[in-house]
């Protein structure tokens, strides 16, 4: 409805101008490398042969996204050339003229409107009642939710150009999700009575289109490269497993603790003398760089771990809307829990890809109490541990006032919508969002100001990952549980 | 939603707007040998931290007024030291006397920002919130939409935070003035009123409805009984801070003459550069700077200053006789006033800087009772765009317009679908109010079509060589032509009032 639209215009138009003034950054740093790494991309699709796309070395960024990906770069370098010829040597690396950035910023805002655009029509679809007030509507509130998500002003990439366009393989997270939704309620045009699979229904026809579609997609995005034989090249660039069990900052999933614990052991098995401290790899697990490491007490994880672990995580809810698809919502829902599963039990996971989890929550979120719950939990915690990525001077009045802005909005808004419901959050859950302050203040303003800063410059990374990893750990146990729940409460009701 | 939660939302809007524009370019970056304002400010903490205060206004050894010498009145002297000594304490370096001239970098670019927004926060933000909430009337919406766009006025973030200044600061103090007397603290008022006038001589533009309205209002409450007591009460405060800030200077006439002399440059003639002034514009027919001599120009300015502030002046000093009781509508008819003042000080006075448009339209945002008056201050914003565009503060400019343009008119129109305030009836001669109003929307929309064409074609083409200034020149002039209008809507606007059929609101 054309308020709802409007209304949700109004404020998307403010994210954009935040953004715009971000393009104000005369020149982006060398360590936020996001800047670097497109503009290498950009420089090698448009420079080079698409034979090279893959092999090419020159820049430590190498092309690490799938084929389609590449595509849409090659395409962008098009338009990058009115711009700044400069910017498409390969060799000019850290290049990083005005008229670059200009470039960079306007492309991203431009795939922010696409974004913008498939959120409006997202807000469509939800009912909306008559006689609230404006700024109460769920729809507007969702909106102001997903286009001010914190998370994606601060990565600066719109991270979902559409919900459709399967532009990076971390959407590999949820395509279970993706596929099992689909074949369920695609390929099966019939449920029976009680929502439960009626297998007669089932229509090779839409199967065969459905596997066609999706192998075509992939035959035209990986088809260069799997005639010229470069599969396997491919395969390896866009996961590398060479890199270890957890990003330069530690993104806030069950490894985190994992690490910790490891580490908490191991110094407690060398104060106890049970462990030799000579035997012990050399910790340096929190580096600022990509590494292999060995954990010293617990056992090692290997990728296959990782892939089980997530897989099993997985499993539960994807069998529960196999048998119990619950349209739209139950797929969101579904597609949550995927996301965080992977999330949580990934190899080399990027805090980025919390957004993944958050982003479809917030869908979720303006409809159902427990969800908006689960929402407040896990974006708060999810946005900060966003923090370290901007870790300069400058840019901390930024974070903070986004943070601020973002957390109280979203706060305040899922506060009054669900208002007859009773308190939204409980004290414990409030008290450990509130914990987030003085941790803030601790590892922004406090620890560099003693003597450990040098010896030890991780601890606030490690105490940011850890705090937070219990929130998004938290959280997703809540999800399942509601999953869970439901699924019972339906089967109880059936046997009744 | 929660008024609180709207109002911090709007402020968390505000400093995020103002912080992001802190990381764009400022005036004179890079630009030896004399840099800009930014190397000024630096300059003046240089200045008042290594030199003792006899020193500070005076063309010595150590202190080359050439070079960046102070003009303002010594509270900005006050606020410079106070910075220096912070300074000092983080990098000795940035204000070591004379080898810190033209220092740039990164850390400093950060704490000179840092500063501005610590004097935003502490001062202008405040003062705006109590404006919205005591002084303006309509629902708490209104409030809310009316703080949020002052705060996100693109005018005032661009120059304190693009170009580089501290106008938040006197900008601010006058507000707390304003807010004082507005909420019946008329010592308050004025003193803050006195420190804003200590901080920067062109809040000289707002002082004369200050002064007319108390005076006015002691000469209500009878000048033989408490209207004395007032009066006196007033003008102590105003003298005792007026010495309080010039204390150091008080000991030596030559200082006090020094100083005032640098506060007026009566030598830099009628106006520099092209401001969207009287003057300045018909420069373009007629070439006045070099027609009449000196002390024509300072006398033909001063006259016709007076002449426009006249009419409105007089009206005050009449209505709060009337209306005291009134307050809403005196307040209002007070802010009329400094509009208007304020206008025909810019208009035709001596010297005027852009900047100093400022003042004029951070007073017309708290007309926003009037759709109309929303054209003034995206319209001055706009006369500033050679400045910004020097600066290298285009895309912030027009980031923020069309933002603030598109707030402005969506909120308010969204909630102000009452329009009864605006007169147009009256200016437009129109017997159906609808026809006024689309005509003055037609008209608003042209003049933005028109703004934009011309911010445009300023930025992207080359002026021809027989007229190298040509976009700066029209800018100017078209502006000098709204603001000329809107000083005659304002006069009329104001001399017209009817009196209002309501009942005394508040007594004071």
């Amino acid at each position: 409805d054309f308020s709802c639209v409007s209304i949700a215009f109004s404020t998307f138009n403010v994210p954009s101008v935040i953004k715009m003034c971000n393009l104000l950054k005369p020149l982006y740093h060398s360590h936020s490398t996001d800047f670097e790494v497109h503009r290498n991309w950009l420089a090698v699709t448009h420079s080079l042969p698409v034979s090279q796309w893959y092999y090419e070395a020159t820049s430590e960024w190498t092309l690490d996204y799938p084929p389609l990906f590449a595509w849409f770069e090659y395409g962008l370098s098009h338009v990058a050339r009115y711009f700044d010829k400069e910017m498409l040597v390969v060799q000019n690396l850290n290049y990083a003229s005005s008229a670059t950035v200009l470039f960079q910023r306007l492309s991203v805002i431009v795939t922010d409107v696409v974004f913008i655009y498939a959120v409006k029509e997202c807000c469509k679809c939800l009912r909306e009642e008559k006689g609230k007030d404006q700024l109460g509507k769920p729809s507007f509130i969702l909106a102001a939710l997903l286009l001010w998500n914190f998370g994606l002003l601060i990565i600066d990439r719109a991270l979902l150009f559409s919900i459709l366009l399967n532009l990076k393989h971390i959407y590999l997270y949820i395509a279970p999700a993706y596929g099992i939704f689909l074949l369920r309620c695609f390929c099966f045009t019939q449920n029976n009575a009680d929502g439960s699979l009626q297998w007669k229904s089932f229509s090779l026809f839409r199967l065969v289109a459905l596997g066609s579609i999706v192998l075509s997609t992939f035959a035209a995005s990986f088809g260069p490269f799997i005639i010229m034989g470069q599969l396997s090249q491919v395969v390896s660039r866009l996961f590398p497993f060479k890199r270890g069990l957890c990003h330069a900052y530690w993104a806030p999933n069950i490894w985190a603790l994992y690490n910790i614990a490891d580490k908490a052991l191991s110094i407690l098995g060398i104060k106890l003398k049970l462990l030799d401290i000579n035997k012990l790899p050399k910790a340096s697990m929190t580096g600022g760089l990509v590494q292999e490491f060995q954990h010293s007490v617990l056992p090692s994880v290997s990728p296959l771990m990782t892939l089980i672990f997530t897989l099993l995580s997985i499993l539960p809810v994807l069998l529960s809307m196999w048998r119990r698809p619950n349209g739209a919502r139950g797929f969101l829902r579904s597609m949550v829990i995927c996301a965080l599963g992977s999330f949580m039990f990934g190899w080399h996971v990027h805090e980025k890809a919390i957004l993944m989890a958050i982003l479809p929550l917030s869908f979720l979120a303006v409809e159902s109490k427990e969800d908006a719950r689960t929402f407040l939990i896990l974006s708060t915690t999810g946005h900060f541990s966003l923090f370290p990525l901007l870790f300069t001077a400058q840019e901390l009045p930024i974070k903070i006032l986004l943070m601020l802005l973002f957390t109280i909005f979203s706060f305040v808004s899922l506060k009054k919508l669900f208002s007859k419901h009773g308190q939204l959050v409980n004290s414990l859950e409030a008290a450990y969002l509130l914990g987030l302050v003085p941790l803030e203040l601790i590892c922004e303003f406090i620890y560099p100001l003693t003597s450990w800063q040098h010896k030890l410059p991780f601890i606030p990374l490690l105490l940011t990952s850890v705090y937070c990893a219990l929130g998004v750990l938290y959280s997703f146990i809540r999800l399942y549980l509601s999953v869970l729940t439901a699924a019972d409460s339906r089967s109880k009701a059936k046997a009744q | 939603m929660e008024t609180w939660s709207l109002i911090s939302i709007c402020v968390l809007l505000g400093l995020t707007t103002r912080w992001a524009v802190s990381f764009s370019s400022y005036s004179g970056a890079g630009k030896a040998p004399m840099f800009g304002d930014y190397e000024a400010q630096r300059h003046w903490q240089e200045v008042t931290y290594n030199l003792p205060v006899k020193e500070w206004y005076f063309n010595t050894t150590d202190n080359d007024l050439g070079y960046w010498g102070l003009d303002y009145p010594p509270l900005t002297a006050y606020h410079s030291l106070l910075c220096a000594h912070i300074a000092k304490l983080i990098d000795p370096a940035w204000v070591e006397l004379h080898t810190s001239r033209g220092y740039e970098s990164a850390s400093h670019k950060l704490f000179m920002r840092t500063t501005v927004l610590f004097a935003d926060i502490v001062i202008y933000i405040p003062a705006v919130i109590l404006f919205c909430f005591y002084l303006t009337d309509g629902s708490s919406k209104k409030k809310v939409a009316t703080a949020l766009c002052i705060l996100l006025y693109p005018g005032l973030i661009l120059i304190d935070y693009g170009h580089f200044q501290y106008n938040s600061v006197s900008l601010g103090l006058a507000l707390w003035g304003v807010v004082g007397l507005g909420l019946g603290w008329d010592l308050l008022g004025s003193l803050a009123f006195t420190l804003a006038l200590n901080y920067k001589q062109m809040e000289l533009y707002h002082s004369l409805p200050f002064f007319c309205y108390l005076l006015g209002k002691c000469i209500k409450q009878g000048l033989m009984g408490k209207g004395l007591l007032l009066l006196v009460k007033i003008s102590l405060t105003v003298l005792v801070t007026f010495a309080f800030c010039w204390w150091p200077f008080l000991s030596d006439p030559q200082q006090i003459l020094q100083v005032l002399h640098r506060l007026f440059p009566v030598d830099r003639g009628l106006f520099e550069d092209k401001v969207a002034n009287t003057w300045s514009s018909l420069n373009v027919l007629i070439k006045i700077k070099t027609l009449l001599s000196r002390d024509t120009q300072l006398l033909l300015s001063f006259a016709l200053t007076l002449l426009f502030i006249l009419p409105s002046s007089i009206k005050l000093l009449i209505k709060p006789t009337l209306w005291q009781f009134k307050l809403a509508l005196v307040s209002r008819a007070k802010v009329l006033l400094i509009v208007n003042s304020s206008l025909a000080f810019f208009l035709f006075s001596f010297q005027v800087h852009e900047k100093s448009i400022l003042k004029l339209c951070s007073v017309l945002m708290f007309l926003f009772l009037h759709l109309i008056s929303f054209v003034c201050p995206f319209c001055l914003s706009y006369s500033m765009l050679p400045l910004l565009l020097k600066d290298g503060l285009l895309l912030p400019y027009v980031v923020t317009s069309v933002a603030f343009l598109y707030l402005g008119v969506y909120l308010l129109s969204a909630l102000d679908r009452n329009v009864k305030s605006l007169r147009l009836c009256d200016v437009f001669l129109c017997v159906n109010r609808k026809c006024a109003l689309h005509l003055v929307f037609l008209q608003f929309r042209v003049s933005l079509v028109a703004m934009a064409g011309l911010s445009f074609t300023s930025v992207v083409l080359e002026p021809p060589a027989r007229l190298p200034d040509l976009f700066p020149v029209l800018v100017s002039v078209f502006s000098f032509l709204h603001f000329l209008a809107l000083l005659l809507y304002f006069n009329l606007v104001q001399l017209t009032e009817p009196p209002s059929k309501k009942g005394p609101k508040k007594t004071n």
